[in-house]
Parts: structure tokens; sequence; C-alpha cells
């Protein structure tokens, strides 16, 4: 099969490499959100028992329990079911959350902006503090200077990549919620209630993106390019700006982009501790409560988000990076 | 045996021998806190309800006023249980699926790998809870979720080993002798994997301890009455305001066995990829070793309207042996409008000379100069104040495919030099760029601002290199081998070029070359340098008539025919240039030469002037008249 389409697709790629590139990862996409989709649609049916009858309770009628099914479509054969549910994810029809006695799209449409807002600001926190702290880093320790400060840079930061993100909460919590009662320990409306959530989320992936900047930049450093610029007699801002920082930012924003989708699981737990009414804590308590409609929607919801985050990564890299679209062919 | 070699060199960093005891104490805790706690950790006192920490009980009590200190360790078992349990999963499932590939061949490879690579991207929480919603919220959902998660880790790493395993000589032998795949897997394959794998398996303990204490912590994971530490947590959470040290201890629990885990792996690791290559940083700061090669008897005439005047230039570099000095206290100088080539072999100090001029030498090269001066402004204490080294002075370098920034478009990397230097505004820089690249005769030069270095040939981009020194004001032009990496008609173009730009701009130029007839083609004067001393320096003119030193010499009757490969760096002559670490008292050349005496191998012959007052050399035994052909057979023979 690949042998039988090689000829016509070389030939386009040889062309248009870029474009090439965007079809093959856009395509490739739409395969694993069709496959996101059939793995939650079998999710309500591989659950054990019944949960029509779970979420009716024991002793309702078995009368009841058909009505509920018809209502809800379960008497409808597979791929007629199938097809409603994709229909009603994309109309927006998610049906009813059995806890909340609400349907499930209005929680979602509560609660989305709270967890993006919360994981979006971590992620702009993340990138810059640990692109300048890793910079600032390898610029300090290269060529073996400051043989000290790596030793402190490399402890610290591991001792922080090490604790999970809802340890740190707890702590931040206590040192400045508690003690010091610095910043709110709980959701509220305002900008300081995200203080301390932002802080548990972004503070162990700095140290560990930073530590991963510092050893790329030291790479990028030692390059002949590098000693070009120098020749140039550029001013120190444009020498790291303009000729280290692009050559740097195609690996570091490749596990940005596994960090970003790290950070949704992340912020589910950072959320519980916080009590913020985002998806995450929707998500845990809804599995907890067996509200299946709910949780099969924000299932989708934060996997379809992990897809498209690494999408977008991938075709950022490849307008920063020109030479990654290449050497994929 | 290889196992406990590799932990007796991880013991030996503190970090590693901590993280090591960590682990087996927590290990020693996991068997015995149950027996000796469990009593203490499981009995209900109503009298001591939620209590804050008392000598009784440190970390107070919960909610039925059991002791949460005896909990907090008696829970050490079920965690870390959980969290081996985890990675048995994972790597159960992950290592088979990484080593089938080996089994059954190249297509079924790529499909694996494909799959790992999607799996890697999803974050391990959403398979937790979409496991958790089928199986229902429990340890067994969270176990298999995460152990399902933390597959793809171990197939990725299983597929890479496995690979570079079975591409190895003796695997190959094993199937030449028609093992079958499976044996070839088992016998060979999978026992020289076994150690990385392990390695990875350590981290990983780490890894799950910590998501399963996350997912406990939702709610997740174990559910009471059985508790681990992430369950103790989340009871001790609402009553942080009241009773902080109530999760104090889960918290510090969790962090403490983190960091033992992954400090182990990393400190394993680390043994395991250092045990065959361990390198000594080299040692710094000593300078005393200067000292001795630096008696400059040498002479030197400055010529007449110099661009560039050197006094006893020295280059060193510590390492752990001592300071070597690939440069030796070299003086010469360059008229206005000269070319002048460094002719030598590859550690003959050429390149570096030619760096430390532009200050370019790497950290940690010390350079000292008696003088260096540069259109008269003074260099020789490293810095450059009036910054006519980038202005004045253009560098090309040898291999253009990494010497041009990649990530930069061509006319960015031209432009920015007028930016900076000449202050002209974008659309004038750029205009400027357009009339270098048409100085360079480059084809299409508007095209070529927006194009990457990887969409220009070897030879465009050394017309580039060459187009972006000549966007200040060059007054002298560095070459360093600018034609090495280019084939054999290119390097005659860009020579060519080279010696126009010269012409056309009254640039003198500094030729650094290990092609003594490349030398003599372009350039006025030749140094020849030697174990990082000018032995000889003379004009191109008068080298065919005679160089005096034996050096020259040989490699003058080592020049190659029209159809030989110039590639193949001075082959002819006999010996190997000396060590800088370990160089002869005398004349370096001495031990390579047919004339050497005595006294060449007890005293360094100086650079002198010889009577014409523009010819120098550093030799006891000047030659004379023309070079011989094959005149290196007499040579070698009697060095033999």
């Amino acid at each position: 099969m690949v042998s039988l389409t090689a000829p016509a697709r070389v030939g386009f790629a040889d062309k248009h490499p870029t474009a090439a590139f965007l079809l093959r990862r856009i395509g490739r996409m739409i395969i694993l959100l069709l496959l996101l989709l059939v793995l939650s649609f079998a999710m309500i049916h591989l659950v054990p028992g019944d949960p029509v009858r779970a979420e009716l309770g024991p002793r309702a009628p078995a009368s009841a329990v058909e009505a509920r099914k018809a209502e809800l479509g379960l008497d409808q054969p597979i791929p007629q079911q199938f097809a409603d549910y994709v229909q009603g994810l994309l109309t927006g029809d998610l049906g009813t959350s059995t806890t909340l006695h609400l349907p499930v799209s209005e929680v979602i449409a509560e609660r989305l902006p709270n967890s993006a807002r919360l994981a979006g600001i971590a992620f702009v926190v993340i990138m810059l503090l640990s692109i300048t702290i890793g910079m600032i880093a390898a610029v300090m320790t290269k060529d073996g200077r400051h043989s000290g400060g790596e030793l402190a840079f490399t402890s610290a930061t591991g001792f922080f990549a090490t604790i999970p993100e809802f340890v740190l909460g707890v702590a931040l919590v206590y040192a400045f919620g508690v003690e010091l009662d610095w910043f709110p320990v709980a959701y509220e409306p305002g900008v300081a209630a995200y203080v301390l959530p932002v802080a548990a989320l972004s503070i162990g992936s700095i140290a560990a993106l930073s530590r991963i900047v510092r050893v790329e930049t030291l790479d990028v450093l030692g390059a002949d390019y590098m000693r070009t610029a120098r020749s140039k007699r550029l001013p120190a801002r444009l020498t790291y700006l303009r000729h280290a920082l692009p050559n740097m930012l195609t690996s570091t924003l490749t596990l940005g982009g596994l960090l970003l989708s790290g950070l949704i699981g992340a912020t589910v737990l950072v959320e519980n501790v916080f009590a913020w009414p985002g998806l995450g804590t929707a998500v845990v308590d809804s599995v907890v409560a067996q509200d299946y409609a709910l949780a099969q929607a924000i299932m989708v919801l934060l996997g379809a988000t992990v897809l498209i985050i690494n999408l977008a990564v991938d075709l950022i890299i490849g307008l920063i990076d020109p030479r990654s679209t290449i050497r994929e062919l | 045996m290889a196992q406990r070699g590799l932990v007796r060199t991880a013991l030996r960093t503190p970090t590693g021998a901590l993280a090591l005891v960590t682990v087996v104490l927590l290990i020693v805790l996991a068997i015995v806190a149950p027996i000796i706690w469990g009593d203490k950790a499981a009995t209900a006192n109503v009298d001591h309800l939620l209590e804050g920490g008392s000598a009784a009980h440190p970390l107070g009590t919960d909610n039925i006023g059991r002791d949460l200190l005896a909990r907090t360790l008696v829970a050490t078992r079920l965690s870390l249980v959980l969290a081996v349990l985890t990675v048995l999963v994972g790597a159960g499932i992950g290592v088979p699926l990484g080593a089938l590939p080996t089994l059954l061949g190249r297509r079924s490879a790529r499909l694996t790998a494909a799959v790992t690579d999607l799996a890697l991207a999803y974050p391990a929480l959403l398979l937790a809870i979409f496991l958790g919603i089928i199986l229902g919220a429990g340890p067994t959902a969270a176990v298999v979720a995460l152990g399902i998660a933390s597959a793809p880790a171990f197939a990725r790493l299983t597929q890479t080993l496995a690979a570079s395993v079975a591409g190895s000589d003796y695997v190959a032998a094993a199937h030449v002798l028609g093992l079958s795949r499976r044996r070839v897997l088992f016998r060979h394959v999978l026992p020289n994997i076994a150690e990385p794998i392990i390695l990875n398996v350590t981290v990983a303990i780490g890894y799950a301890l910590l998501a399963l204490s996350g997912l406990s912590f939702l709610g997740l994971g174990v559910q009471p009455p059985s508790y681990d530490w992430g369950q103790l947590l989340t009871s001790s959470l609402n009553r942080i305001y009241v009773v902080p040290e109530a999760a104090l201890g889960p918290c510090v629990a969790i962090v403490i066995a983190g960091l033992a885990f992954n400090g182990l792996g990393e400190a394993l690791a680390r043994a395991s990829s250092t045990r065959s290559t361990y390198v000594r940083s080299p040692v710094r700061g000593t300078t005393s070793a200067f000292e001795p090669i630096l008696p400059v008897a040498d002479q030197l005439r400055v010529a007449d309207d110099p661009v560039l005047v050197v006094e006893g230039l020295t280059v060193t570099f510590p390492t752990a042996d001592g300071t070597i000095a690939p440069v030796r206290g070299i003086s010469f100088s360059i008229g206005n409008g000269e070319r002048v080539a460094i002719v030598g072999e590859s550690g003959s100090g050429k390149s570096l000379t030619a760096l430390s001029l532009a200050q370019l030498v790497p950290h940690p090269g010390m350079v000292r100069a008696d003088r260096l001066e540069f259109l008269g402004r003074d260099l020789s204490d490293g810095t450059d104040p009036e910054g006519v080294v980038g202005t004045s002075m253009a560098m090309v370098f040898q291999d253009t495919s990494t010497s041009l920034n990649p990530a930069l478009r061509v006319g960015t990397q031209l432009s920015e030099v007028a930016e900076v230097h000449g202050g002209l505004r974008r659309a004038e820089a750029r205009r400027r760029a357009v009339d270098r690249l048409r100085e360079v005769r480059l084809s299409g030069p508007e095209r070529r601002l927006r194009q990457f270095p990887h969409e220009l040939s070897g030879g465009m981009r050394q017309r580039v290199m060459i187009a972006v020194g000549l966007m200040g004001e060059p007054r002298l032009i560095v070459a360093d081998e600018p034609t090495s990496a280019l084939d054999v008609t290119v390097q005659q173009q860009i020579l060519r070029l080279l010696k126009e730009i010269g012409d056309d701009t009254g640039a003198s130029c500094l030729l650094i070359t290990h092609d003594i007839a490349v030398a003599t083609e372009m350039c006025d004067r030749i140094l020849v340098m030697y174990a990082g001393r000018i032995v000889e320096d003379i004009d191109a003119s008068r080298l065919w008539e005679g160089p005096a030193h034996p050096y020259t010499r040989a490699l003058l009757a080592a020049v190659p025919d029209m159809d030989t490969d110039r590639d193949v760096e001075l082959a002819s002559i006999p010996g190997r240039p000396p060590d800088p670490a370990d160089l002869p008292t005398g004349c370096a050349f001495a031990p390579r030469c047919a004339f050497a005496t005595d006294k060449c191998r007890e005293d360094r012959p100086p650079l002198l002037l010889d009577k014409t007052d523009s010819h120098r050399v550093a030799c006891w035994h000047p030659q004379q008249g023309s070079v011989v052909a094959h005149e290196d057979d007499r040579l070698e023979s009697e060095v033999g």
C-alpha cells in the first residue's frame, strides 16, 4: 500500500514540504480523534453492570429502567447509538448530569473557562520562566564556569522537579495561605486566587524544563554559528535572543508541548487541592459518583484538547524550524 | 557482578549513597512498620479525636483518634507495594511490546513505534480516570491504568535498546548461524539490555509512587478503610488550618520516597554511563607553564603601513596534565592590501592563531601577546573598546554547513552587521546585503535573502559567509580553511573570489590552509607554522627558488600533482607532528628532519631575518637552492 502511494506523495512532498507535513499531521490527528470518540463511546458499554440500573437504584421497577433506556437511546442498535452520540457531541447535546441535575453542556460551559485560565496562565509562566532561567544558567555555567553554581542549579531543580504538584499545592496552602495569609487557599473571584494554584502547577515544570533548556542552550552556544555570531560583535541581546534562542526553541517547544498535555493531568490534581470549580474537580466527582454522561463528556473534551495541543505544537515547530519538516521526509 | 560494580560506582557520589540508603530504609520500613505499629495505627481512641501534635501523637490523630505518625509509617507498605505492582504491569506490557519488532521484523517494528509514540503523548492521569470509570474507582483501576500508561515508555526504551543491540555484529552473526529470532531475542538481545531497563525500573517506581499518591489523593486510588500516603493526605487536607502537622507526615513521606527512587535511578544511570569513560574535568588556572616558552629572540620586521602587528602571541589551554600551548609566541605582521597565508599541518596552531586575532579562542583557552595591534588599536588585553574587530575584520570559517545559523534567513545574517555597526535602517541594510551578494557573484540575490542556509549549496553558503564579512568595511579578511569543505571546482571559484575581493576593496587577507599550493597561488607571503611556531616566513614568489627550512622544503616536495587528491593532508612527510603536551627541547622538527644535529635537538633555533630583510627562517642548518623533486624520498630514507 505504501509503495503504491509513495511516488505521488514524494512528488508533492518535494514541491511543498511544509504543506505535506501539515497534511500528514492533520490526518494523524483526525484518526486519533476518531479513536477517542470510539473509546469514549465504548466506555459506557464497558462499565460492568447496567449504568441505567445504577443510576435509578436497585429498587426501581424494570419498566422505569426500560423507559429510561429508551429515553437515552440505549435500546437502539450500537451503530445507531454511536451516530447519535457523535451527533450529540457536535450539537452540544451531551446528556444530563445525574449528580448535578444539569445539562452536561451547561456544566462544561461554566467550568471550562476556570480550568483553561488556570492551565493557560501556568503554561505561559512555565515557558517564560524556564527559558529565561535555563538560558541564564547556561550562559553562567558554559565552558565549566561557576561549577558551584551548576551544582546548586541542578540540585535545586532536581528537588523541585520531583515534588508532585498536589504536595507542593498543600505546602503552598500551608505556607502562604495559612501561616502568612497572603493569598486565598481556595477559589474565589479575582487575581489573587490564581497565585497559589499557578505556582503549584508551574514550579515543578519550571524546574524540569529549565534543566533541559540549560543543556540545549549549552549545546547551541558551542555551535560554530555562535562563533560566527560572536565574530560579528553583535550586542549580547542579539547574540542570545536572535542567534541562540530559535535554535533551542524547537526542542524546548517539543518538550513544552508534552508538558502542556501533562499539565492537563496536573491541573486535575491541583484543582482538587484548591477546590477550584473547573473540569478537574468535576471529572473526579463524576467518576466517584458514577455520573457517566458528565465523565464521558469531560474525557472527550480533555482528550481532544491534548490532541489539539500536540498538533499545534507540531505546526508551530514546523513554522519556526523548517528543518524539522525536511528531516521527516 | 556487573550489577554490583554499578551499585558500588553509584555509591561513590554522596547523593547516590544517600538515595540508596533511603530506598533500603523505605523497604525495611515497608516490611516491619505494619508489624510494629500496625495495632497503634488501627486503634481508635474516642478520647483523642482530631488532635494536634503532642508527645504521645507527634503528628496528631485522625477523626476516630488513630495516631497519624503510626498510620504514615504503616502506609509505607501499601504505597510501595502498589508502586512496584504498577511498574511490573508497565514493564510487563511495555518490554515485550518493545521487543516485538526484533521478533517480527521491519514492518511491524514501524507500526509498534508509531503506536508507542502516540501513546506517550497521552497523559497518564486521564487514562487512569478513564479506567476508573470502567473498573470503578479503586487501587486496581489505579494500578492497571498507571501500569498501562507507563508501558509506552518501557516499550520505547526496549525498542531503542533492542534496535541498537540487534544491529551489532554478534547478533548479525547469530542470524547468519541460523538462530531463530526468538533465540536471538532471549540469548543475545534481552541479556544485553537488562541493565538500562533495570535502571529505568528504579526511576519508574518513583514516578509510580508519586502518581498513585496523586490518584489516592483524588479519591480515585486506595479507598478507605485501606490507606496509603495519598489517601492520608486527602483526609488531613481539610484540617490544614487547624492541624497543619497532620498533612506533614504524608507530604514528607511522598517527597522523600520520590526523591530517593529518582535519585537512586539517576545515580545508577550516571554510574553506568561514566563507568567506561570517566573524564576528569580540566584543571584550571595554572599559567605557570607559560613562562619558559616565551624567550623571544625572534626577529620581526614590521611591514610598512601595517594592518596587523603580532608579537609574542601565545595561546594556552589548561588540561588535566598541565597547561599546553598550541601557539607559542609567534610574531608576524600584515601590510595594507597584503595577502598572507599561514600554512601548516593540523595541530600546528594555525587555526587558533586566526581565532585569537578575532578574540574567538574558546574557553578555557588563554591568549597572551606582547603586542597585538589591528589598525593601530591595541587588542593585546583581549578587549576591543572601539569595536574595530567587528567592523573591520571579516572572518570566513571552514564548514559553512555549521557556521551559518540554520534558523535564520540569509538576509538577517547579512543585514544585522550593517544594522548594528553601520547604524543602517533595515531597508538600507537589505539593499547593502543585495549589493554584497552580487559582489560575491551569487545569482538572484534578492531571492537569496529570504532563503535559509540549508537551501543553498556549500559553495553558495561560503559566498554568503564572505558577503557577511563584506557587510562592514573590512580591512582584513581572515579565512580559516575556506575551501576545505568544498569540492575541487568550487574551491577554485571561492579562492578566485577571495582574491578579486581583495583587489576590489584593498583589504588585506590572512588565509589559513594546509595546502601550500593554494597558499602560493593566492598569497604574497607565506608563514609556515610547525608545532605552534612560525618556522619560515617567505615571499611566495621566492618559494619555488628555494625555501630555507627543511620542513618547508618537505611540504613543497610533497605538493601533489594535478591529479592527486588534495584532501589527503601532506601524507608523504615522514613521522608525525609532535604532541603539544610533550615537545622536544630543541627544534620541534628535529625528530623528523634529515639535517638535524645535536644542536638542533638541544637548542631551539630563533626565527631570524636573513640579509634580504624580508625572509625569516628558524633553522640551524638552513638549506639553499630549489626543491628537488621527491626530496622527501631522501628525507624518508635518512629518518627511516
